[in-house]
């Protein structure tokens, strides 16, 4: 199933490893102060309701 | 209904929600096909070997690392002219998103350089405006939180925004206006003779489309945070007041 990649096996899993690393990090990062931003709202609003 | 209606903070809170899920989903079916088909089942290339693989990685990186501060040019102009607050959160929120794909397109560059080129950077045209425009992101990212007053924040860096426009442009076209350097011409072109062959092509599209609506989905994201935290803002400066 692995191809094969010849002596550049460690130049491609690293480029691949690096970028997935970093795609995944920027979509977490964002995500988490989505939901941080929502719940500190939230609170404000109830704060202002209530 | 005028098109600017859908930048008010409650109209693009309210069309920008449905769509958000679409939009994740779609980027991450293009990214895990373009990549998949990229890696998995396209030949080596005659020359490069297998480091061609990178190109799926790099080329839609670099692709949206320009095209992310362009988008933050327009949004910043947008906000200059017509005062739209939406447009300038929108260009504070791409840029992280930006600077992550010069990021991958800086390393994944270099990976690719050592083996082919026997270095892994050189002082070439393209290079160097890539690394100039890797610092303007920071710079911009670095103004905005230097700032308290987000409407001067967003002054600033706007202008800031306009001068690493000429470093955005330079990094595409540079490799055009200097004919020199280590870096080869663009991969993709109109001219069947200079685009790559169809068999690395096909899946470089898919790919491309995945990162494009990534980018999408995340300044979508991001900007419904900005908005989100502009409101925490205001009503914590009215709860001071009282």
């Amino acid at each position: 199933m692995i191809p094969d990649l010849g002596k550049y096996a460690a130049e491609v899993g690293l480029a691949y490893a690096v970028s997935i690393a970093l795609l995944v990090a920027i979509v977490g990062l964002s995500w988490r102060q989505s939901k941080r931003q929502k719940a500190a709202l939230d609170a404000a609003e109830a704060r202002k309701n209530g | 209904m005028s098109l600017w209606e859908y930048a008010n903070p409650k109209k693009f809170m309210g069309w920008t929600g449905p769509i958000l899920p679409w939009a994740f989903g779609a980027a991450g079916v293009c990214l895990v096909t373009g990549l998949i088909w990229g890696f998995f089942f396209t030949p080596d290339d005659y020359r490069q070997g297998s480091t061609v693989k990178i190109i799926y990685l790099h080329v839609p990186a670099a692709l949206m690392a320009i095209n992310a501060w362009i988008m933050m040019l327009v949004a910043s102009l947008i906000w200059l002219i017509r005062r739209h607050h939406v447009s300038a959160l929108a260009a504070k929120a791409a840029a992280p998103v930006g600077i992550t794909m010069t990021l991958i397109a800086l390393m994944t560059g270099a990976i690719w350089g050592q083996p082919m080129w026997g270095t892994y950077w050189a002082w070439d045209p393209r290079l160097t405006s890539f690394l100039i425009l890797f610092l303007f992101y920071l710079g911009y990212m670095a103004l905005w939180a230097a700032i308290d007053d987000p409407d001067t924040a967003a002054d600033l860096t706007s202008v800031l925004c306009m001068v690493g426009s000429v470093f955005a442009l330079l990094s595409r076209y540079a490799v055009n206006f200097w004919n020199q350097g280590l870096h080869q011409g663009a991969s993709l072109s109109l001219d069947k003779e200079e685009n790559v062959a169809d068999v690395f092509f096909f899946p470089l599209l898919v790919a491309i489309a995945g990162f494009v609506l990534l980018f999408f989905a995340l300044v979508l994201l991001r900007t419904r945070t900005e908005i989100r935290s502009r409101r925490v803002r205001a009503l914590q400066l009215r709860e001071g007041r009282r």
